[in-house]
C-alpha cells in the first residue's frame, strides 16, 4: 500500500493523542485546585480580586455584544415575521433566543477573549519568568493558589455576568420594538411570555457555570504550560481563546442534546 | 547534612540533559556547578528542590531523599531550602516586602509581627532596607538578585540553591552578589549549591567547583585545582577556547 494513503490515518492517529494528552493533563491540573479546597487560607483571600477581575471587569464588553445583539434580534424578527406571524411573536423570539442561547454563548465568547487570554497572558507570565516555580520553591501548591481562586471566580461570576447581559439584551430588543417597530410594551411582554419555561433559566444557568470553569480551567492551563518567552505568551492567550471559544461552542452543543 | 545527587538521569523527550550525574555539596560549603550554557546546570538544581523529577539516580537533602517524598513532605523540605532564580522570580504584583514575606507566610505559628520583623532583618542583610515598599519593576537588575536571596534566606533555610546569582551584571554589583553568597555560608551556615558560567564569581564564593559536561560531571576540586587541572573540557573553560574540546567525548 502506498504511504500516502496512510499519511491520514498517522495525523488522525497523532492528533487523537495529542488532543486525549491535552485533555488528561487538563484534567490533572483542574483536579490538583480541586483538591487543594480543603487549604482555605491559601486561595480564599484571592477569590473576590479574582472575581472582580473576571466578573466585574467583565461587564462592559458583555453588556454591550448583548445589548445590540437584543436590537438586531428585534429587528430581524419583524422583518421575518412580517405579514406571516403576529408582530407580538418578536417578543418570543427575542426572549427565548436571548435566554437559552445567544445571552450564555455570546457572553461566553466574548469572556473566553477578554478573561481566557487575560489569565493565560498572567500565568504564561508568570511561568516563563519563574514565579510559578519560585511559589512552588516558597511551599506554596500553585494549583490552589493561582488556579483554584480563577475557577472560582469564573464560575460563580459568569452566571452573573450573562443573567446582566440577557436582561439588556431583552431590554435592548423591546426598546427597538416601541421606537422602531410599532410594538407596545403589553405586545412585547405578551410575546416574551409566549414561549417562556421556566426551566428555560436553568438550562442558561447550567450553560453559564460551564462555560465559565471551562473559560477559567482552560485559559489557567494555557498559563501553566506555557513555553518560550515573550512568544509562549501570545501563543498561550491564542491558544487560550482558540479552545475555550470550541469548547463553548461544543457544551452549547452538548447541552442542548442531553437537556432541551 | 549535605546536599546528595547519586547517579542521577533525566531527559526532555529524546533530550538526555542527565546521563548519571554525582556529586555532593558538603555541609556548610557552597559548591560551585559551572558548564557550558544548556549543560542542565539549572536541570539539577531545580532537580534537587523537586519542581524536577529525574527517571533514575537519587537526591537526597540532608536525610530526606527528595524523590521518596510526599506532596506534604516535599512542602516541609522546601521550607528548609532557599532557592535564587537566574533572573529573581519576584511576584511583580507584590511589594519587595510581601515577596520576602511570602515563604514566612506558609510557616506555622508565626505572627504577624514576627513575619515583618524578619522581613526587615533580612532586607538589611542584603542591603535592601528602605526599598521595601518598592515594586519589582522600580528596582535594578541587581537589588533584584538581592530581593530574591532576602526572599530565600527568609525562612532560615538550611541549604540555599543559587541559579546564575550573577548572570547580567555589571562586575561590581557582581562581586557584591558574591560576597553575600560567601556571607550566607559564614554567618547563617547554609549548604549551598550555586550554577554558573561565570568563572570569577564561582572562585570568589564556591569552597569546591564541580564542572558539568555531557550530562555528567567532569571535574570536581577545589578552585586551585580547577585552574590547574589539565583536563581538556576544564582547560577550554578556564581559557574560553573551544578549539581545546576538539575530539573530546
Amino acid at each position: 500500500m502506498p504511504i500516502w494513503v496512510l499519511r491520514p490515518f498517522g495525523w488522525l492517529g497523532r492528533t487523537v493523542i495529542e488532543t486525549s494528552a491535552y485533555v488528561g493533563r487538563w484534567g490533572t491540573l483542574v483536579w490538583q485546585a480541586v483538591r487543594a479546597l480543603p487549604q482555605r487560607g491559601l486561595w480564599r483571600p484571592h477569590v473576590v480580586p479574582q472575581m472582580a477581575r473576571i466578573g466585574v471587569e467583565s461587564v462592559p464588553i458583555a453588556l454591550f455584544i448583548a445589548l445590540f445583539t437584543g436590537i438586531v434580534l428585534a429587528l430581524q424578527a419583524s422583518y421575518t415575521f412580517t405579514g406571516a406571524v403576529p408582530a407580538y411573536f418578536v417578543g418570543a423570539l427575542v426572549g427565548k433566543t436571548m435566554i437559552i442561547e445567544l445571552g450564555p454563548v455570546l457572553t461566553g465568547l466574548a469572556l473566553s477573549g477578554r478573561v481566557g487570554a487575560n489569565i493565560a497572558a498572567e500565568l504564561g507570565t508568570m511561568r516563563v519568568t519563574e514565579q510559578i516555580d519560585a511559589l512552588e520553591t516558597l511551599g506554596y501548591d500553585p494549583a490552589g493558589y493561582l488556579v483554584l481562586p480563577r475557577l472560582l471566580a469564573g464560575t460563580l461570576m459568569f452566571p452573573a455576568v450573562m443573567f446582566l447581559a440577557t436582561a439588556l439584551g431583552i431590554v435592548g430588543g423591546w426598546v427597538t420594538s416601541l421606537a422602531l417597530l410599532d410594538l407596545t410594551t403589553h405586545e412585547f411582554v405578551r410575546g416574551l411570555r409566549l414561549f417562556y419555561e421556566p426551566f428555560d433559566i436553568q438550562f442558561a444557568l447550567i450553560k453559564a457555570f460551564s462555560f465559565g470553569a471551562a473559560i477559567a480551567s482552560i485559559g489557567c492551563f494555557a498559563g501553566f504550560t506555557t513555553g518560550g518567552g515573550a512568544e509562549g505568551v501570545g501563543k498561550a492567550a491564542t491558544r487560550a481563546v482558540v479552545v475555550s471559544s470550541m469548547v463553548i461552542l461544543v457544551l452549547d452543543a452538548f447541552w442542548a442534546a442531553t437537556l432541551l | 547534612m549535605g546536599i546528595y545527587v547519586e547517579d542521577v538521569h533525566l531527559s526532555f523527550g529524546t533530550k538526555v540533559v542527565l546521563d548519571g550525574v554525582t556529586v555532593v555539596a558538603n555541609n556548610r560549603e557552597t559548591l560551585a556547578v559551572i558548564g557550558p550554557s544548556g549543560a542542565g546546570k539549572s536541570v539539577l538544581l531545580k532537580s534537587v528542590v523537586g519542581l524536577l523529577h529525574p527517571s533514575r539516580g537519587v537526591i537526597r537533602v540532608g536525610d530526606q531523599v527528595v524523590g521518596g517524598l510526599t506532596k506534604d513532605g516535599l512542602v516541609r523540605m522546601r521550607q528548609d531550602v532557599g532557592y535564587v532564580f537566574q533572573f529573581a522570580a519576584l511576584f511583580d504584583s507584590m511589594t519587595i516586602a510581601d515577596n520576602v514575606a511570602m515563604g514566612l507566610r506558609r510557616l506555622e505559628g508565626i505572627t504577624q509581627a514576627g513575619i515583618d520583623e524578619r522581613v526587615r532583618e533580612c532586607l538589611e542583610l542584603v542591603e535592601l532596607d528602605g526599598l521595601d515598599a518598592r515594586y519589582p519593576s522600580e528596582l535594578s537588575g541587581g537589588q533584584r538578585k538581592r530581593a530574591g536571596l532576602a526572599r530565600a534566606i527568609a525562612t532560615k533555610p538550611t541549604y540555599l540553591l543559587y541559579d546564575e546569582p550573577t548572570s547580567g551584571l555589571d562586575p561590581v554589583t557582581g562581586t557584591v552578589i558574591d560576597r553575600l553568597i560567601v556571607r550566607m555560608r559564614d554567618e547563617l551556615a547554609v549548604t549551598g549549591i550555586m550554577v554558573t558560567h561565570d568563572l570569577h564569581s564561582a572562585y570568589r564564593s564556591a569552597d569546591r567547583i564541580a564542572m558539568l559536561y555531557g550530562g555528567r560531571i567532569r571535574f570536581v576540586g577545589t578552585s586551585d585545582e580547577f585552574r590547574s587541572a589539565t583536563d581538556p573540557v576544564v582547560r577550554s573553560f578556564v581559557e574560553g577556547r573551544p578549539e581545546l574540546l576538539e575530539g573530546v567525548t
